[in-house]
């Protein structure tokens, strides 16, 4: 079996129209930092007792800044999986929001500890409400994109999750009904090889998630998620070709989990011994890293400052998030419906 | 005046809908051709490209009608036969119900599920469900089960206003077969109301749907006797109206629940929990409750669909003893 065809175009005139400047590349290393710091931190708050519950995206955060940040903050929806912080940041999520929702604290405003971490929500940002519930927000972001079509507003609505959620039925029921209707809905990928312990040849028997594509009709990509670039230079064209009317595509984002499923999960319980020792060299930060060293990408005396402005603002947003109210009980009442007079 | 059966009510009120807001649209399983009881006769024709035909998948059916009401559409999701939406239960459970509280309002979906329920049709097993407990368990998802036409054209309107997912339960059995003059009829405009249909002083029933009529029926026999019923048209299935639910337990005393559902975790012993707790004091006799029996609903042969189905005759028989009690 091979990989399903690339059908979003990459030939190099098309690559020249989606270079990313030196703005953009420094900031798609400070996103992808940010977020592996910052999960970092709450790991190592849960390790303490501080945070009840970690979920994490290190090691995928190559794939998730370079798809973020091929949208339009604000203006595109998105429908992201619980692993996708960096996704949330480029989004618009701050580092203190970040912390506030690690710590269940009132005013976090994904659910305002309603929820467990991790669990984003935003409407200024237009991320549509998740739940733990794996791909049922890929039927949601149809429905957005029916919406939006109804309309005739030019949006595109990012569906992510990870390939265990591709055995689900509203996965393809996602897939077929955006592909029938010609939706501008880009669903995400990011195949990090396990469902929880998992490995992806008892998931499904074809190899690739993307070629799931053929089946109902949809453009399909494989991208390395190692590679930030790549994919922005993957999903962008995809959303611009979504959004004048292209349809849907399918983009798979070939990833690798660097911890466990949770901090409630010890992977070394079913990984390979090799497989974990050798992740460093699967690290996309530090691949990225050393390719700006290699490429002259931007200034590498300019990744040491990121690198210190990231370690300042991740420690400046956990103290001031431990300092915010936490809610009390009465906290989970109320909003059960919608005030008809709040509409 | 004019008389309309429920089913005209239904098509009516979506005509209306349709006509009223550009951000409503119909989507279901055979819509465009008008739906397999004709409840969207002609709307395709009437409204291009807001009477959608889905692909038979009603996981979808209900999510994408979700993501259309988040976005401010005004989605009314039609599944053919409420016998087939569980395996949307997911996302009206997980999803759906939970949207508003779980961003304290800031996301929520002002979404219509319709959906025929109930038995009567020799439709066996699954085309004659009660599907109601299961989704009036639910803190989120309004439930909301008419008997009149009148009522039908004043809830599924009120439904469809509503800023919360609203499940509109419709009797198949009654579609054609109950018919009303419904101008100047009684018709609740307010989702969790119920209403006091008949006043006596003997007994209280409490019924909603096919049941209801069935109720009346009894209750009009039962006066011929001597015995008086109050009987309570439900409507909203979730929230209960427990004030006049207590109002209309304490007028009489003696209580009889009637449902087409099975018994055993059936809405009847929610509502009997309500009076037991707020009315204990007030009560006669023990509640009463009369409904299907505890085998997986329901029997294909007219002989054991009949059994299994509550009546005029098998509610009047329980209200007679209550009344005696």
């Amino acid at each position: 079996m091979t990989a399903s065809q690339t059908r979003v175009p990459r030939s190099s005139e098309m690559l020249h129209d989606y270079l990313l400047s030196e703005e953009q590349l420094e900031s798609m290393y400070r996103y992808m930092l940010l977020s592996r710091r910052l999960e970092e931190r709450m790991m190592t708050l849960n390790r303490q007792g501080r945070a009840d519950f970690v979920i994490a995206g290190a090691g995928q955060e190559a794939a998730q800044v370079g798809a973020g940040m091929a949208l339009k903050a604000g203006v595109d929806y998105a429908a992201p999986y619980y692993r996708d912080l960096g996704v949330m940041l480029v989004l618009g999520m701050t580092a203190r929001e970040a912390m506030l929702n690690t710590l269940g604290k009132l005013d976090d405003p994904n659910s305002f500890g309603r929820q467990m971490t991790s669990h984003w929500g935003s409407v200024d940002r237009r991320v549509i409400t998740q739940s733990s519930v794996v791909a049922t927000q890929l039927v949601h972001a149809v429905g957005v994109a029916l919406a939006a079509k109804m309309r005739n507003d030019p949006i595109v609505v990012f569906a992510s999750c990870g390939e265990g959620s591709t055995s689900r039925g509203d996965f393809h029921e996602a897939l077929n009904f955006a592909a029938i209707h010609k939706l501008p809905v880009i669903f995400f990928v990011e195949n990090n090889g396990y469902a929880i312990s998992v490995r992806t040849e008892k998931e499904m028997p074809v190899p690739h998630v993307a070629d799931r594509a053929s089946a109902y009709g949809i453009q399909s990509a494989v991208v390395d998620g190692l590679d930030a670039i790549a994919v922005y230079q993957t999903v962008r064209p995809a959303v611009d070709q979504s959004r004048r009317g292209g349809g849907p595509f399918l983009i798979e984002a070939k990833c690798f989990r660097m911890w466990a499923h949770s901090s409630d999960d010890d992977h070394r319980r079913y990984r390979p011994r090799e497989e974990l020792e050798n992740w460093a060299s699967r690290d996309p930060i530090a691949l990225f890293r050393s390719r700006v060293e290699e490429d002259c990408l931007f200034p590498p005396e300019d990744l040491d400052a990121i690198e210190s402005g990231v370690d300042v603002e991740v420690r400046a947003a956990e103290k001031w998030a431990f300092d915010q109210p936490d809610p009390v009980g009465e906290d989970a009442l109320g909003f059960v419906y919608k005030d008809a007079d709040d509409v | 005046m004019s008389e309309v059966s429920v089913l005209e009510a239904v098509r009516e009120t979506l005509d209306e809908a349709l006509g009223a807001d550009d951000r409503v649209f119909l989507l279901g399983e055979d819509l465009e051709t008008g739906g397999v009881f004709r409840a969207t006769d002609g709307l395709a024709e009437k409204y291009p490209g807001r009477v959608l035909d889905t692909p038979l998948a009603e996981s979808s059916i209900v999510g994408i009608t979700i993501g259309a009401a988040h976005y401010g559409q005004r989605p009314i999701a039609e599944i053919q036969f409420a016998d087939f939406i569980h395996a949307g239960f997911d996302q009206l459970c997980s999803e759906a119900s939970r949207w508003s509280w779980r961003t304290r309002g800031e996301q929520y979906l002002p979404m219509v599920v319709r959906t025929p329920w109930g038995g009567g049709v020799h439709g066996g097993q699954h085309h004659s469900q009660s599907i109601e407990a299961y989704y009036a368990h639910m803190p989120g998802i309004k439930v909301v089960a008419p008997s009149f036409p009148a009522d039908y054209r004043s809830l599924l309107k009120a439904a469809i206003a509503d800023p919360n997912p609203v499940l509109f339960l419709e009797h198949k059995r009654t579609y054609r077969l109950i018919r009303q003059e419904v101008d100047g009829a009684p018709a609740e405009d307010r989702i969790g109301h119920s209403r006091i249909t008949r006043t006596g002083d003997d007994l209280t029933v409490f019924a909603y749907g096919l049941m209801l009529h069935e109720s009346l029926a009894a209750a009009e026999e039962l006066a011929g006797d001597g015995i008086e019923c109050t009987v309570v048209d439900l409507l909203t299935l979730n929230p209960l109206d427990q004030e006049t639910i207590l109002e209309a337990a304490r007028a009489t005393g003696k209580v009889l629940i009637v449902h087409e559902d099975t018994l055993t975790g059936g809405l009847g012993g929610e509502i009997a929990a309500i009076i037991a707790e707020q009315a204990f004091e007030d009560l006669d006799a023990p509640i009463r409750r009369v409904a299907g029996p505890d085998i997986p609903p329901m029997p294909f042969h007219e002989a054991m669909e009949s059994f299994f189905m509550p009546d005029r005759a098998k509610i009047a028989a329980a209200a007679r003893d209550l009344a005696a009690y």
